[in-house]
């Protein structure tokens, strides 16, 4: 039975394509059939992440208008078997995409795949919305920071009005990812602290993403951080999300940096 | 006084916590229950209307949230005059 996930947020730049990619290569890693699809038209970033920009002939839009097949478009991780990327199209505008043309799409998608997961655009125009159309979870991506959580309590409202599953009158089953987090800065009151946006948002937590330079140098190879620094602490943070998604019961701790005796006395001249 | 300066400056997370909850608690109420309060509106008034003739411009239907109730306000009013007129009828 697949799933449709969507990584939504309202806010931009909180880390929607990033989770996408992590998420997404960490479901595939434990031999689940994965696809990712790209719903940002017009603005596509899911395939630079992903390494695989220089690969994309077709696109999303291309499959949904029925232009090309499915399997022409869909581009396979080189480095994971079982992952796929749908990218989205650069040059058309989110008008181009359709509610009937979507469906079209993650229906034949069911078929093939374990996941579904769809990276939505910022915002809560056409784009976002049809991101979460179709979708049987949501991760809702917040950033401990005040504009970022008031986003995301709109998009909960969202996610429990416009999917095809409020409508028909089910629970829209979501989940908190919390990125770019700082124990050190939350605990002294610079930051807002994970109980904070937990007791404001009122869903339950799938994660807590550290704030890590590791997530920047894995996007500037082209990689998702699950696959590019296995053992670092955003990729353990993102790996124990994913298996949370799969209804495996995994204790939530912060992951931090491991740094040794040398590291703590030297700082970053020894790492 | 600079040490609570000192403080003060560090822990804003409280008062980003306290913002946003007054922000979202009102926003929420606009949003969710903006459906909600057309329709209280339009029935209040209809049942009013069975019993005594009102000005629809007249009646104020408003939910407020505040920490941990919600207020729901109805204000109605009615001339003094149309008042007779119902309490004579009955009568």
């Amino acid at each position: 039975m697949s799933k449709i996930l969507v990584v939504t947020s309202g806010k931009g730049g909180v880390g929607k394509t990033t989770s996408t990619a992590a998420l997404g290569a960490a479901l595939a890693q434990s031999n689940h059939k994965v696809a990712v699809v790209d719903f940002d038209v017009g603005l596509r970033n899911l395939d630079l992440v992903m390494g695989a920009e220089r690969r994309v002939v077709y696109d999303l839009i291309n499959v949904a208008n029925g232009d090309t097949k499915l399997h022409q478009a869909l581009i396979r991780d080189k480095r994971v078997d079982t992952l796929h990327l749908l990218a989205a199209s650069q040059t058309r505008d989110k008008d181009a995409l359709t509610e009937e043309g979507v469906r079209r799409v993650i229906d034949e998608l069911r078929e093939r795949f374990d996941w579904i997961v769809c990276d939505s655009p910022a915002g809560i125009e056409r784009g976002a919305t049809l991101a979460m159309r179709y979708a049987d979870v949501a991760v809702v991506v917040a950033n401990p920071e005040i504009s970022s959580v008031r986003d995301s309590d709109r998009i909960i409202g969202l996610l429990d009005a416009k999917t095809e599953r409020a409508e028909r009158g089910e629970r829209m089953e979501k989940h908190l990812l919390l990125t770019r987090y700082d124990a050190g800065r939350a605990a002294r009151g610079e930051m807002l602290h994970v109980d904070d946006v937990l007791e404001i948002l009122s869903i339950p937590l799938i994660g807590i993403i550290p704030e890590s330079e590791d997530v920047l140098r894995a996007s500037n190879v082209g990689s998702p951080v699950t696959l590019h620094t296995t053992t670092s602490a955003p990729a353990r943070a993102y790996m124990d999300a994913a298996r949370r998604l799969c209804g495996i019961d995994v204790p939530m701790d912060i992951p931090a940096d491991k740094k040794g005796l040398l590291v703590r006395l030297f700082g970053r001249r020894a790492a | 006084m600079n040490l609570f300066k000192f403080l003060d400056r560090r822990a804003s997370a409280p008062v980003a916590r306290e913002r946003l909850q007054i922000l979202l608690a009102h926003e929420r109420a606009s949003v969710c229950n903006s459906n909600l309060v057309a329709l209280l509106h339009k029935e209040v008034l209809a049942a009013i209307s069975r019993h005594i003739e009102i000005d629809p411009e007249r009646v104020e239907v408003n939910l407020r949230e505040r920490d941990k109730i919600s207020l729901l306000e109805i204000d109605i009013e009615i001339d003094a005059a149309m008042k007779r007129t119902q309490v004579g009828e009955a009568a």
